[in-house]
């Protein structure tokens, strides 16, 4: 495989031309959106959450951007349903780049973050908790604010 | 040498320049360099790269410093390249021509020095939706810091700046600054300057002029134009990074408070006062960008060497041809003034295809062009767009880089079809 096909490798168009779990959620229990000002990515996620005020029941996201940016929300959407938001507000970027799965820049990393970076935001406000540190940084960078 | 004096060569052979500039000797992903990003940096020619090397090994020292014989090589280069850059724009005099370390800092200079002290409430500042970062932030910002009002020249769906509008734009306000580019760096627009400083000097208001685009690729004669201030960037135009120019009138340059303080910019430093040096040491404190000043020196050299009308020419040819070109590709959108109006410069979009994609696609065919929002979220705004590409040519482009473009986005169309 060439450099080439490991950056845009089909997985990753396939997410970009038929993103999973696109839409709104009308009263989501948590909502974010975010946005890249150096290349102008933008998306906004929503989360319905179960009784149990925790099991991520159906999340959803809307946004445009580059293929990075948009294939890895649309996986990282497919990654956290069903699971418990708890465990997502800590659940560590490498799970969601490990999925990803392509050599990354510095500058393209933020484009593959932002989604994760955008729910983390959501569930934390969600819950009352703070950011933790490590997303603060990208939080500062990237310009975070709430949907809807 | 008067400008009048240079023979125009109108024809450039960009094959042969080529082989100036030892960057193009190496393979980017196995494929040969197509460089088509001049307008955020250009490559620096062998006769440049010589003059460092050598100033650095024979005739390095500080300047205006020692009297030893080091010193004395060292002033005569930097004072020397001073002289050089100012003949470049037709200055009146070289004491009139600052060194700074970007076009960045020169207009941040004008902005302070002359913006603070003159500046205040019922004042107005003029820029163009057109600006780049560099000549919009500054202005916007002291004009907040001084109360006074910060506006827009607006731009036709062309992307030509709406002339008619001036007066509009006015607004009965006390116009004391206009600043703008002379050739937009995100569309090549090129704008009209002399009827703009008419304007500005109408409503007796200073005319700041941006030249960071203009001055590696046209002549450039600050007379003519009727301007009083001008900035320009070496690195943009084949010398080195960390230096740049600032024209400015004698009169107004003697009037302004100074920028930066310390060594060198002084007349005497007592316990009770500091007064200030004669320009241009007023503003030039510290310990300047020696050799680089040198080697932008050198760069004015070879770009005359070369012929400003010619590069001007050649590289209006390839923006014809490229727009020409890329407007035959269904899904592309090109923004801007036709090819008769613009300078080397062309931003497009590709339908449904963020430009990060396209140019890490292009890359990969050694293709380097530049995708964002090119320091102009103001026109990005005005566009509805949050990015654009942009592809923009120099002495050492080619044609076929051209056409190496238009097969790569039939390749990116391939990948995201």
């Amino acid at each position: 495989m060439s450099e080439f096909d490991q950056l845009y490798r089909e997985v990753i168009l396939d997410h970009y031309k038929n993103p999973r779990g696109h839409g709104v959620i009308e009263d989501a229990d948590a909502s974010a959106e975010g946005q890249n000002p150096l290349c102008g990515d933008e998306v906004a996620i929503y989360v319905a959450l179960g009784d149990d005020g925790d099991t991520i029941d159906e999340v959803k996201f809307s946004g445009r951007g580059c293929a990075i940016s948009q294939a890895a929300t649309s996986m990282l959407t497919e990654m956290v349903q069903g699971r418990k938001a708890s465990e997502i507000a800590t659940m560590p970027r490498d799970e969601l780049l490990d999925e990803v799965g392509i050599p990354l820049t510095p500058i393209r990393l933020k484009c593959a973050l932002l989604g994760l970076g955008v729910l983390k935001v959501a569930l934390h406000r969600a819950k009352g908790t703070p950011l933790p540190e490590e997303w603060a940084g990208l939080a500062d960078e990237l310009d975070f604010g709430s949907a809807g | 040498m008067s400008p009048m004096a240079v023979t125009p060569q109108l024809k450039l052979d960009a094959t042969k320049i080529r082989a100036d500039f030892p960057i193009f000797e190496q393979l980017i992903h196995g494929k040969p360099l197509a460089y088509l990003d001049s307008a955020v940096t250009s490559h620096k020619p062998r006769q440049v790269l010589d003059v460092l090397r050598s100033f650095y090994e024979t005739s390095y020292g500080n300047v205006h410093r020692g009297v030893y014989t080091l010193s004395e090589r060292s002033t005569e280069a930097y004072e020397g390249a001073r002289q050089k850059i100012a003949s470049f724009i037709n200055a009146p005099a070289p004491r009139e021509l600052i060194f700074t370390r970007s076009a960045t800092e020169g207009i941040n200079l004008v902005a302070y020095a002359w913006g603070l002290s003159n500046l205040g409430p019922g004042d107005v500042v003029v820029v163009t939706e057109l600006e780049h970062h560099s000549n919009f932030v500054p202005w916007q910002y002291v004009a907040g810091r001084t109360g006074a009002d910060f506006r827009m020249i607006p731009l036709d769906d062309g992307g030509e700046l709406q002339l008619d509008a001036l007066d509009t734009v006015a607004g009965g306000g006390n116009v004391k600054v206009v600043a703008t580019g002379l050739v937009s760096n995100s569309l090549g627009t090129i704008n009209p300057i002399e009827r703009l400083a008419g304007w500005a000097h109408e409503q007796g208001a200073i005319m700041v002029v941006d030249a960071a685009q203009a001055a590696p690729h046209r002549r450039i004669d600050v007379q003519a134009l009727g301007c009083d201030f001008l900035a320009f960037s070496s690195h943009k135009m084949c010398g080195p990074t960390s230096v740049g120019a600032l024209w400015g009138r004698g009169e107004l340059l003697e009037a302004m408070e100074p920028f930066n303080l310390g060594g060198h910019m002084i007349r005497s430093v007592r316990f009770e006062e500091t007064t200030w040096g004669e320009i241009p040491a007023k503003f030039e404190a510290g310990t300047q960008p020696i050799a680089e000043a040198v080697g932008f020196g050198a760069a004015v050299d070879y770009l005359n060497e070369v012929g400003l009308e010619a590069i001007e020419q050649h590289e209006h040819e390839l923006a014809a041809y490229a727009l020409e070109r890329l407007g035959e590709i269904p899904g592309v959108t090109l923004y801007g003034p036709p090819a008769d109006r613009r300078a080397g410069i062309v931003s497009f979009n590709v339908e449904g295809i963020h430009p990060h994609d396209v140019s890490q696609v292009l890359d990969w065919e050694g293709i380097a062009i530049r995708a964002g929002h090119h320091c102009c979220q103001p026109l990005m705004q005005k566009l509805g767009v949050s990015a654009t590409n942009r592809a923009s040519f120099y002495l050492y482009t080619l044609q076929d880089e051209i056409d190496r473009l238009i097969a790569g986005l039939e390749k990116v169309k391939k990948v995201f079809a």
